[in-house]
């Protein structure tokens, strides 16, 4: 009996050091769930999901706060990519959110641009350049279209332009779902001439 | 013919027999398209970056001309096909599958085909360093001409991970309808030869197997005879019959066909010790090298029920379609659809006036009794055909799941990308599934985002960087206010409220003092001066100031 528990005991003691032991050890900076959902969400720092950019609503779905179907931008492939991630369902993105849109870069017009600064202010990722009463100009490769310089603007010289499709970022488009098979086709035809709304 | 037998010690699983087609446009000599009146050259016509451009508009340009220069490594330089006038760089429509229109310099000839001063020609390619010799192919814009347009002199230049021990030349034209390779091996022996003479000495390999399919035993014939002439310096070049099945012609096939190698996936054959070049671009690098000609004319196949007399010609880059078939006697009555490329592996284009480029190797104008329109695609049966003629060893009919669920990680993870497109899986199915296209989707897509991703990355760097420095603005203020504030306590305290009481008070009597004055001599006179308070501070201002 007494053999039995100082056994047990000795043997809780080494591992409950093992386990301190390997807490301070092998202890994991950051969030690593956090780190991963980061990484799938797409950058534009837009706040579109009403948290203040890409790296808080990732915190927040990591700490359950969040649904992962927030983030415009992403689309469904984004939501597809965090449930496969979080290993959930995925479910179709919210509209209080926003809707998906296709890509698209800001542009300010550099006729009426007063030089306020107020859009370099906004941007999240300095990707405006200008300086106070000079013309503003934005730099294309780094601009995300989060739209965050739009509502600032005094004078509204910013504009959406949709990225233009050329031959190196043009996509193969999927290809027409395949035709029902034609006994099912017909069937379904004849059901609904049958059918007395269809009359 | 010794040695030009059927060689079929080795062969890749699956493939197809197809009706070949050969004899429409073999059965005339090549045929040197006349020069047309306008030239339309895509900057973008290889693998790569775009070149940059080195010619003005409205400027008058000789044959051969450098119009644009490489730029980056993998690149390829642009020369003027002809002599004439740039008229235009513009966006034109161009032979790609989307049908979109991407930039073009424009060359209205004027007729005299004037050639420009050409770099001098190498006679002994033997006396030349490797180095020198690559430049040239560099300077002379040759890339592969077999269709997928990768840099020569890139290829030529292997990352020394592994010894390369082979150079294959690809005649294996086996793709139905196309005859270029096969006119030039006939016609073009001697240079090929020579071509393949300079790229085994600059790649220092002894082995030489050229790869011919056995239905084109005149160009067997052609490359033996060629072959004999050099004698003793061309040793250790073979011809090599393979057997007629598509697409032995693929680079990773025809290696398979004449080595019994794999080339591993998502590997290059420079991974296993071989570079396979098209015979084409054997004849471009002989051609740059002893004549110092760049690349501007390639054989191109023009055929199809839907031309008058079809036959292989030998094309300015850069000629409209429309003029090419105007040489072959137009169309017939029958012409009903434009491919560029092959049946198997070409894509429609939706007009004639778009230019040919370097990669291009075949006009097919055809019936819709050659070419089939495209059925409606009916449910996968799964009786799993395509997996039977799969040449790359890969599984159609998993990929097609996936790539239609949308689910890229599972369509990589079946590896995808050694997909070579050939079109066999496809041409098989029974329900006539476009699967090709369902892998192009998949393969566009995944670049796609992995473009997305890479932005994502800048992004998120930009974000974190502007936080950074934002947090960084508010410490320095912070701490500089701090200073501010502290040196402004330090003088306050130098100056204690007692000094300034003292100044005041010594103004306040000064003013009386005037007043006083004032009074005795005008008692009427109003009271203009504030006091002089106003004056006796600015000489204690001036006193903290100094």
């Amino acid at each position: 009996m007494l053999t039995a528990i100082i056994a047990l005991s000795a043997l809780a003691g080494i591992f409950g050091l093992l386990l301190g032991f390997a807490a301070v050890q092998f202890r994991v900076e950051g969030d690593p769930v956090a780190d991963q959902i980061d990484a799938l969400l797409p950058q534009t720092q837009c706040g579109q999901c009403s948290y203040p950019g890409c790296r808080p609503y990732a915190e927040a779905i990591a700490a359950g706060e969040a649904e992962i179907n927030q983030c415009p931008p992403g689309g469904e492939a984004g939501v597809r990519a965090l449930a496969e991630l979080l290993g959930r369902e995925p479910i179709p993105l919210n509209a209080e959110n926003g809707v998906e849109k296709p890509k698209a870069l800001a542009v300010i017009d550099e006729a009426t641009c007063i030089g306020c600064t107020l859009c370099i202010q906004a941007c999240p990722v300095d990707a405006i350049l200008g300086a106070p009463k000079l013309m503003h100009t934005i730099i294309a490769q780094e601009c995300t279209g989060c739209e965050l310089c739009i509502p600032p603007c005094p004078v509204d010289c910013i504009s959406m332009v949709p990225v233009k499709e050329t031959v190196e970022n043009w996509k193969w488009p999927y290809p027409d779902a395949p035709a029902p098979l034609a006994a099912t086709a017909e069937r379904v035809e004849s059901e609904q001439s049958s059918s007395p709304v269809a009359a | 013919m010794s040695l030009a037998r059927s060689f079929s010690q080795w062969r890749f699983n699956g493939g197809l027999l197809l009706d070949t087609h050969l004899a429409e446009s073999t059965q005339q000599p090549v045929l040197h398209s006349t020069l047309p009146e306008w030239l339309i050259l895509p900057l973008q016509q290889h693998i790569g970056t775009a070149p940059k451009i080195d010619v003005e508009i409205g400027q008058t340009v000789r044959k051969g001309q450098l119009l644009a220069h490489a730029d980056g490594y993998i690149s390829a330089a642009l020369h003027a096909p002809s002599s004439g006038v740039i008229t235009a760089l513009e966006e034109r429509p161009i032979a790609h599958p989307s049908g979109l229109s991407a930039l073009c310099l424009i060359l209205h000839t004027d007729g005299r085909d004037e050639w420009d001063a050409l770099p001098p020609p190498i006679a002994d390619y033997k006396t030349a360093d490797p180095l020198t010799l690559r430049q040239r192919i560099r300077q002379a814009g040759i890339v592969g001409l077999g269709g997928a347009a990768f840099p020569t002199s890139v290829k030529l230049n292997p990352v020394p991970t592994t010894p390369i021990q082979l150079l294959i030349l690809n005649g294996a034209e086996c793709e139905p309808y196309i005859t270029c390779d096969d006119m030039l091996m006939c016609e073009r022996a001697h240079d090929l030869i020579g071509g393949v003479l300079i790229m085994r000495y600059m790649l220092s390999v002894e082995e030489v197997i050229i790869g011919v399919e056995d239905n084109k035993p005149e160009a067997c014939a052609a490359l033996e005879a060629a072959l004999e002439k050099f004698g003793a310096e061309a040793g250790g070049i073979a011809v090599r019959q393979v057997p007629t099945i598509y697409p032995t012609g693929g680079e990773k096939q025809l290696i398979r066909v004449l080595t019994g190698q794999e080339v591993p996936s998502n590997g290059l054959p420079a991974d296993i010790g071989v570079i396979c070049q098209n015979v084409g671009t054997a004849v471009a690098v002989y051609e740059a090298v002893t004549q110092g000609r760049p690349l501007i004319s390639r054989y191109i196949t023009v055929t199809g029920s839907g031309i008058q007399q079809p036959r292989v010609m030998e094309a300015l880059i850069g000629t409209p379609i429309s003029e090419l078939v105007h040489q072959c006697g137009g169309y017939t009555e029958a012409a009903q659809r434009l491919i560029v490329g092959g049946p198997m592996m070409g894509f429609a284009v939706p007009s004639d006036e778009v230019p040919i480029v370097k990669g291009a190797n075949c006009i097919l104008v055809a019936t819709t009794a050659e070419l089939a329109p495209p059925v409606p695609a009916m449910p996968c049966i799964r009786c799993g055909a395509c997996a039977d003629v799969c040449p790359a060893d890969l599984l159609p009919q998993q990929l097609y799941w996936h790539a239609k669920t949308k689910d890229f990680d599972k369509v990589a993870d079946y590896h995808l990308f050694d997909c070579i497109e050939c079109g066999c899986c496809a041409a098989v199915c029974p329900s006539h599934i476009p699967l090709v296209q369902y892998y192009r989707f998949a393969k566009t897509e995944i670049w796609a985002r992995e473009r997305e991703r890479q932005q994502a990355d800048l992004a998120r760097q930009r974000h974190e960087f502007r936080l950074e420095r934002l947090e960084r603005d508010k410490r320095e203020k912070e701490t500089k206010l701090r200073k501010r504030k502290e040196a402004l306590q330090q003088k306050s305290a130098e100056k204690t409220d007692d000094t300034k009481k003292e100044v005041i008070e010594a103004a306040v009597k000064r003013a009386k003092a005037k007043k006083a004055s004032q009074k005795t001599a005008d008692p009427v006179a109003p009271v203009s001066d504030p006091v002089g308070i106003a004056e006796s501070l600015d000489s204690v201002s001036q006193d903290r100031d100094a």
